[in-house]
């Protein structure tokens, strides 16, 4: 616009007077900037110099190694194995491209693998090495190294990784390793800087995971040298950090491998415990899976198979799986009515195959009725009425204070990973659990090991081996670390009465010897290793009235997933116990068919330093077992004892 | 005074005009660009190609660029601001909707081969539009608060825009650049006085509330404002940057560990060594020496700016003028104070040194807008 001479002089005259003002802010400020320059590379200069030679040279970790895994004989579970793997270096590389078209015609490199690569060299710095291959085998890494000049920027080295060598026996138990998440930082209230290495590996599930601490050791450091990329120049000073430190099991891997071989495809579970001491022999659940997949990280592909499968070879059935018990639950009910004075063996219930209660009825399994049972044949014969007359009398909330004091519904604390408290129902828990009131009906279903109670193969072998020693029994799982063995403190006695526990080996004792026992066709020939257990069939389903009036379908018409649980509990020998063993196989059909026979085998592998010999077995059955037995010894693997030395 | 009193004749026309240019400006710009060109060059290893070669070849088109706006009469360009404002604004929306992330935060507008940051564009065309409106406004009228008003909305809508992307850096540098005008117009001082007074308010019941239930700003904000008043606390994490640069800054000494001996940023414990951290690859390797004469170069380049500004008698080409270097002051101050851990880190660059383009471009436009107004000016 226009403006008068005076206005236009005005303006000049006000915007000199400010910019002079601004100008002065401005030198201000130039005079602080030059004086904070001066104050930090004057002054402070020695002290930054001093820094700066500690950049040039460089702190590296060491990562230690991981301490192995071996059975109670000293065969190798868990062990490293040299791992080759090729890096390569986009800054020194030039041109990435060519380099990675050039190596992918000297060794196999999948579409998959190859967008990680590219997507890695995207994100990280030019100088960060990024894995193109790993766990090379030996002619694909001497074809690299021999083409090295070929190769800008590609570096084969040699590390360490976890191998399994038994693959499936222990995937359960022992779990496996893979790369540090964040979840697993983030767990961590102070992570060890180690588990920031790239490539570290850290336990996952099992012994892997729940003993990290001890397993991992720790981390030495190398002060090295660093040339302009960050390359390492020379190692100027090195310490050593501590290898993690070994750990021996109280399982013997042949009988692991036994029983899980014994195991074949069926989804199911068996332990074996040293009834003394608590030791746990054999803790196989199947199907297994490789760890070792695990360890390379798995494929989508590999690890959608695990997750679809109904069988569910990732879970650990052992300690993980809750089950109904079934019949394997009514030596606590008897126990609990011997223990309050309710009943002595002698009591007598008529079993007519049913009770009736308000307008429902229970059943007994066997239609007809037992007639007059008393505490053995109530055992032997598994009559379920017996135990729906006398778990009246001793009401529930006696019945669940017996299942604790035998190991029930409690968690027992191994280094496994999930594993289970089970449910020991009472009246107090179901109000807690469900609002509702405990009824007569829910006693008379749990006297059975039914309804509400759940228990895991883990319990019921702690509950088995209490009954057969009379001592509070504590499964454990680590025999030694380093070769120093784990305390063992003796097993307080459970203060239960001589008699009462008599009578219920007594009851165990003839469900295997006497003929009408439901697990007879099971039983040990050899008479030093009599065989005492409880076989138990639990329902997954309801059945209903309709189908009662059909008549009571068999297992084998059902699909298998309705079909029922199949476990058995036992002990051997019946004089002087050594061992206890639980079998569940998961809609297995009945107990004495499915779970017995597998049990058997499996307390006489741990009784015997080998396959158990046929004069174990009843005279008759000889000739099936042997075939049996032969077909499994062509799956057992060849298990020679590395000793606890380092491979 | 204005252009349409002008007596044309007095002005330089066609390519005599290149004689009027402000010549040690034009040689102040080059020579601080060569100093960027040679610590890319030491950066890079002493490698043209990776940033040294890119940069020289946008410097030259950008002096091109500068040349043509140069010769173009201010008066044009002043009849233009209203357009090129409301087409950064235009820019500013574009992005929102159209725009490309990267890094979190900057972004950008790809178009064909160019990449255009709106947000630096603005940084100049918000200047020319309130340089225009102040040479419109009449004078008697320049402290009454409707007039204020209305300018310090023209500073908040590129702010806003600016500040959703988000890039709190810039959004910070155009309320100053923009503030820097109104003073320079000649806004009563209290209004500056009662803003500084809020802010520093502010500021204070920031720190005062933190830890009570009523606490201004989330823990994590405290905690990086922690990490800028005490980085060594966290010298792996947040406060690595401001640890290393003072570290590489403080090891150069008087005359610096000399060229290419810089083990800081070559050994790539530097972040961000070739952009917004250049600085210290300088004083690490020139020293204090070094670092000193860039600062002495920059204060060359502002006295030429304000010098021309004083002489100019036409009231646009001053504002104008004065608030395209108080924007380059603002560049260099904010950097430096970073750099030297005397602010928190914002993403902004150190003109005619990092390595990039858009800003590169942007400087140089405005510098053609200051030599508009240098060889245009009424005489």
């Amino acid at each position: 616009m226009r403006r008068t001479a005076r206005d236009t002089e005005e303006s000049a005259r006000r915007i000199t007077r400010r910019s002079l003002m601004m100008g002065g802010a401005m030198m201000a400020m130039f005079a602080v900037l030059g004086a904070r320059m001066r104050f930090l590379s004057v002054e402070q200069a020695d002290e930054f110099r001093l820094l700066a030679e500690e950049n040039r040279i460089n702190m590296r970790l060491i990562p230690p190694e991981r301490g192995l895994i071996f059975d109670r004989n000293g065969v190798l579970i868990a062990g490293n194995e040299q791992n080759y793997r090729v890096t390569v270096t986009r800054e020194d590389a030039g041109d990435v491209e060519t380099v990675l078209a050039r190596l992918t015609n000297l060794i196999p490199v999948t579409a998959e693998d190859m967008d990680r690569i590219t997507r890695d060299l995207d994100r990280n710095s030019p100088f960060v090495p990024i894995i193109v291959a790993d766990r090379l085998p030996w002619e694909d890494f001497s074809k690299i190294a021999m083409n090295a000049p070929s190769l800008p920027g590609v570096t084969p080295e040699v590390g360490l990784s976890r191998h399994y060598p038994l693959v499936e026996d222990f995937s359960h138990v022992v779990g496996y390793v893979g790369p540090v998440s964040e979840r697993d930082l983030e767990e961590r209230p102070d992570p060890d800087p180690v588990l920031r290495i790239p490539e570290f590996q850290i336990g996952k599930i099992g012994v892997e995971r729940w003993m990290e601490d001890t397993l991992r050791g720790s981390a030495g450091n190398k002060r090295i040298e660093v040339n302009h990329v960050g390359r390492v120049m020379r190692e100027l000073e090195r310490t050593d950090g501590t290898p993690g430190r070994d750990i021996q099991l109280t399982i013997d891997a042949e009988v692991q491998n036994f029983i899980q071989a014994r195991l074949g495809e069926e989804s199911a579970a068996c332990v074996v415990m040293d009834v003394n001491t608590g030791e746990l022999i054999a803790c196989a659940s199947s199907p297994g899976f490789d760890p070792n997949l695990f360890v390379r990280g798995i494929t989508q592909r590999d690890y959608s198979a695990l997750m679809e499968d109904d069988h569910r070879p990732l879970a650990n059935k052992t300690v993980q799986g809750a089950y109904p018990p079934g019949s394997t639950f009514k030596m606590v009910t008897a126990l609990a009515a011997l223990e309050e004075g309710l009943i002595t063996p002698e009591t007598t219930h008529s079993c007519p195959g049913f009770i009736e209660f308000g307008d429902r009825r229970f059943h007994c399994w066997k239609r007809g009725g037992h007639g007059r049972v008393d505490l053995a044949r109530s055992l032997s014969e598994s009559c379920d009425v017996y135990y729906y007359e006398i778990a009246q009398e001793v009401g529930i909330d006696k019945i669940a204070e017996m299942g604790k004091r035998l190991g029930l519904g409690i968690r027992h604390d191994l280094p496994m990973s999930a594993i289970t408290e089970g449910i020991m129902p009472n009246k107090a828990w179901k109000q807690e659990r469900w609002g509702q009131d405990w009824r007569i009906g829910d006693t008379i279903n749990a006297s059975i090991g039914q309804g509400y109670v759940l228990a895991s193969p883990l319990q019921l072998t702690v509950m088995t081996a209490r009954i057969a020693t009379g001592r509070a029994i504590v499964p454990r799982l680590i025999r030694a670390i380093d070769g120093t063995p784990e305390p063992m403190p003796e097993a307080e006695p459970l203060g239960l009465s001589a008699e009462g526990l008599r009578a219920i080996r007594n009851g165990m004792y003839e469900v295997m010897n006497t003929q009408a026992g439901t697990a007879y066709s099971s039983r040990i020939a050899d008479e030093t290793m009599v065989f005492a257990g409880k076989t138990g069939t639990s329902q997954v389903r309801n059945i209903t009235a309709a189908e009662r009036a059909r008549g009571v379908i068999s297992n084998d018409q059902l699909p298998w997933n309705r079909r029922d649980h199949a476990l058995y509990v036992g002990y051997a020998p019946y004089e002087n116990p050594r061992y206890a063993v639980t079998v569940v196989v998961e809609h297995g059909g009945g107990g004495s068919a499915a779970a017995a026979p597998i049990a058997r085998d499996a307390i006489l592998r741990a009784l015997h330093e080998d396959i158990p010999p046929l004069t174990a077995y009843p005279a008759n059955q000889r000739g099936r077992i042997e075939t049996d037995l032969n077909a499994l010894r062509e799956r057992l693997r060849d298990l020679t004892p590395s000793g606890n030395s380092r491979a | 005074m204005s252009f349409l009193e002008y007596q044309v004749k007095t002005v330089p026309s066609g390519l005599r005009k290149v004689f009027y240019l402000n010549w040690p400006l034009v040689v102040l710009v080059t020579a601080v660009s060569a100093v960027g060109f040679l610590i890319l060059y030491s950066i890079a290893g002493g490698n043209m190609a990776v940033w040294a070669e890119p940069q020289m070849k946008r410097f030259a088109a950008g002096l091109v660029l500068m040349f043509a706006i140069a010769l173009v009469p201010i008066w044009f360009w002043r009849n233009m601001a209203g357009l090129a404002y409301g087409t950064s604004i235009l820019l500013l929306l574009a992005v929102e909707f159209f725009g490309v992330v990267g890094m979190g935060a900057q972004r950008w507008l790809d178009i064909g081969p160019l990449r255009l940051q709106p947000s630096e564009l603005a940084k100049v065309t918000m200047v020319m539009m309130l340089a225009a409106y102040y040479d419109w406004l009449d004078l008697k009228k320049t402290s009454r608060p409707i007039w204020v008003l209305i300018p310090v909305a023209m500073i908040l809508l590129p702010t806003f825009l600016v500040v959703i992307q988000p890039n709190l850096g810039t959004s910070l540098m155009l309320l100053m650049g923009g503030a820097a005008v109104m003073f320079a117009a000649g806004v009563s001082i209290w209004y500056f006085a009662v803003v500084a007074a809020l802010i520093a308010g502010l500021v204070f019941a920031v720190f005062t509330t933190r830890g009570t239930p009523w606490q201004f700003l989330h823990d994590y904000q405290y905690r990086r404002i922690d990490t800028f008043l005490d980085p060594s606390a966290d010298p792996l994490g947040a406060g690595y940057n401001i640890m290393q640069a003072k570290i590489a800054l403080g090891s150069g000494g008087w005359g610096g560990k000399g060229f290419m001996q810089g083990t800081q940023s070559r050994l790539n414990f530097l972040p961000e060594k070739h952009t917004d951290f250049i600085f210290t690859t300088l004083g690490e390797e020139f020293g204090f020496v070094g670092a000193f004469s860039l600062l002495i170069l920059y204060g060359l380049i502002l006295f030429f700016c304000f010098t021309s500004a004083l002489q100019n008698k036409d009231r646009f080409s001053q504002l104008l003028i004065i608030g395209l270097s108080a924007n380059f002051f603002l560049y260099l101050a904010v950097n430096l104070s970073m750099v030297m851990g005397m602010a928190p880190v914002v993403g902004v660059p150190l003109p005619f040194l990092s390595y990039g383009g858009s800003v590169m471009l942007v400087l140089l436009i405005a510098f053609g807008l200051i030599q508009s107004a240098h060889v245009h000016r009424p005489r």
